[in-house]
């Protein structure tokens, strides 16, 4: 701080002027980031007489929690909430399982293993192709799964791009390690378990929380896959909310409410119930993020 | 002897197939069963007598499509807009890298890290509900600071003039701080002692980027727009399909939206497959093209 500020005093004067230049611009780049979601959560706690009078701007009017109320005791949005929340603890372990079972054998030598290339392919002609979303309907119908929650856990259950990524991680752990397990008589099992695991713990960590994210905001698969709104889970309901207002969603006892809590403040509150979880695990995705992504992403 | 040997190196071939298999079956059924679902596009497909049993009609769906009239303003639109987001991709989060290298407090530049990379993290559903509500002309906020500078409000969300635009916009309002992560790695690794030797020769500042960081980063920036390029057509769906109206189809329609309303709203499987494959073939010949690319000019392997 006291460096920067010393070192700030020898600019130049075109330097200076530069440098003041340049901070107010990010801070006003990062306030442009920061203002929408901060006007949202001002709308949500506010009265929504306040609201539609236009007062609101970044700090709640005639502070309420009436909208977050009317939130929690919607039972639409806590029933989505909930297979959002089993979504996520399902669908992440299995993600992980198999993402390093299947990293494991792919990260060993062509000479280790003979079939790796083949199997590599394999996976990774997926990302250059897929079949199409009318397609994918119909596979999903095909195996019976439309309407059931695992029809939002099966199919992305192997996560192919974090796949390459931790193959590409194991492949530069050091050799001698391993060597010394297989010299003790490990089996493959405890080879990864024992040894590669534990070695690959930020990068594991980076992965799970993408997984996290990934569950939690997909929204597309419960509205295309599931007819019964009774198994959408939350971002599919909010999408047909906020965005569809569609009419038949709601309850009667909604629109009684509504006229107290007004669309604006519940929509805003709703909105905001749906990125709490993102914004609580987002200062650990922070710490592990920009390693993890430089690691897996680009690699010279 | 010999046979003994190959039946050693099976036993310890075995457990990698097994620990691959879960995968193997999971990708085969649902990436590529989709794939065999392909066919669709040149069949009167309905599900009641499935893939195999659905008449044969050639490229009787492709003809159809080619007489909608809206397609080739669908098709542009596809383009125009995935060209402006692939543009801005790789602009903003550099010249933002380079700014942001210029900021010598830590706290102020990790708390500007903080709050530019978070919007990546946020679904298009949660920003959209966002974004409609702030770009609304009567109350959005965004709305009332044009009104207050003295300008007429804009429907943002609503004028097909300025859709295309909000796409480019909000899209990058989304993503430019996560895209700085790349550059910002690259400028760490830049040899100090390159701007000392700079600085002794009378480099200002100005000079040093020009000369220096900015030579390091075009190649990263290359490289990033290369393996975007492949991504690119899909980038869309979720933003728009979320955002857009009827009143917009004409500048806002892009095949991935019409292959929904075409597809899953009225039934025309057929149809909207062959979009889908139009689509697909596209979207393959530029991901190919775009590993190739940088595997070529930028030494990059995936694998």
């Amino acid at each position: 701080m006291k460096e920067a500020i010393k070192s700030f005093k020898k600019y130049s004067g075109q330097r200076k002027c530069f440098t003041i230049f340049n901070y107010i611009l990010l801070i006003s780049l990062a306030l442009i980031c920061l203002l929408p979601m901060i006007n949202i959560l001002a709308i949500s706690l506010s009265s929504s007489a306040a609201v539609s009078s236009g007062e609101v701007r970044f700090w709640p009017v005639d502070f309420t929690w009436e909208s977050y109320n009317f939130v929690i005791e919607k039972p639409e949005f806590m029933t989505a909430f909930w297979v959002s929340v089993k979504r996520v603890l399902i669908g992440v372990p299995l993600n992980m399982l198999l993402t390093i079972l299947t990293a494991y054998p792919l990260s060993r030598t062509n000479k280790q293993f003979r079939g790796r290339t083949a199997y590599t392919w394999y996976f990774f002609i997926t990302l250059l192709l897929s079949g199409g979303l009318v397609p994918y309907y119909m596979t999903i119908l095909k195996v019976g799964l439309i309407d059931n929650f695992w029809a939002l856990i099966l199919p992305g259950a192997v996560p192919v791009y974090n796949v390459i990524i931790l193959m590409n991680f194991f492949r530069q752990l050091p050799s001698e390690i391993e060597e010394a397990a297989i010299v003790d008589g490990a089996s493959h099992l405890q080879i990864l378990f024992r040894v590669l695991v534990p070695l690959s713990k930020p990068s594991i960590a980076t992965l799970t929380l993408f997984c996290i994210v990934n569950h939690w905001n997909s929204w597309f698969e419960g509205l295309l896959l599931m007819n019964n709104p009774v198994n959408y889970p939350l971002q599919s309901y909010l999408q047909t909310v906020v965005v569809n207002r569609d009419m038949s969603l709601m309850s009667t006892s909604d629109i009684l409410t509504l006229s107290m809590v007004s669309d604006r403040t519940s929509k805003a509150a709703q909105t905001f119930v749906a990125a709490l979880p993102v914004l609580i695990i987002y200062p650990f995705l922070q710490r592990y993020f920009t390693k993890g992504i430089v690691l897996g992403g680009v690699k010279g | 002897m010999k046979k003994k040997g190959s039946i050693g190196r099976h036993q310890k071939q075995l457990p990698y197939h097994i620990m691959l298999l879960p995968a193997v079956i999971l990708v085969g059924i649902f990436s590529y069963g989709p794939m065999i679902g392909i066919l669709m596009a040149f069949e009167k497909f309905t599900p009641k007598k499935g893939i195999l049993g659905s008449e044969w009609i050639g490229l009787e769906n492709f003809r159809y499509l080619k007489n909608i009239p809206d397609i080739n303003g669908v098709i542009f639109n596809t383009f125009f807009i995935a060209a402006m987001k692939l543009v801005l991709g790789v602009a903003v989060p550099m010249l933002v890298a380079i700014l942001l290298n210029e900021v010598h407090l830590s706290k102020v530049k990790k708390a500007i890290q903080t709050l530019i990379y978070f919007p990546h993290f946020l679904s298009w559903v949660i920003l959209s509900g966002i974004f409609i509500d702030i770009l609304s002309p009567s109350t959005g906020i965004v709305n009332e600071f044009i009104k207050w500078l003295g300008f007429e409000p804009v429907f943002f969300l609503g004028d097909p003039k300025w859709f295309p635009y909000t796409m480019a916009l909000t899209e990058t309002w989304k993503e430019f701080g996560f895209g700085t992560i790349v550059y910002l790695a690259a400028i760490v690794g830049i040899d100090p002692s390159l701007y000392e030797a700079a600085e002794v020769d009378g480099a200002g500042r100005w000079r040093q980027t020009i000369e220096i960081t900015l030579p390091t980063l075009l190649p990263m920036g290359m490289l990033m727009l290369v393996l975007n390029l492949g991504g690119v057509l899909n980038l869309s769906f979720e933003q728009i399909y979320n955002l857009y109206s009827p009143q917009v189809y004409s500048t806002g329609d892009i095949l991935d939206t019409l292959v929904y309303r075409i597809g899953i709203e009225n039934a025309q499987w057929g149809v909207a497959s062959a979009v889908g494959v139009f689509k697909s073939l596209i979207s393959t010949i530029f991901v190919s093209l775009s590993y190739w690319l940088a595997a070529k000019f930028g030494n990059y392997r995936l694998f």
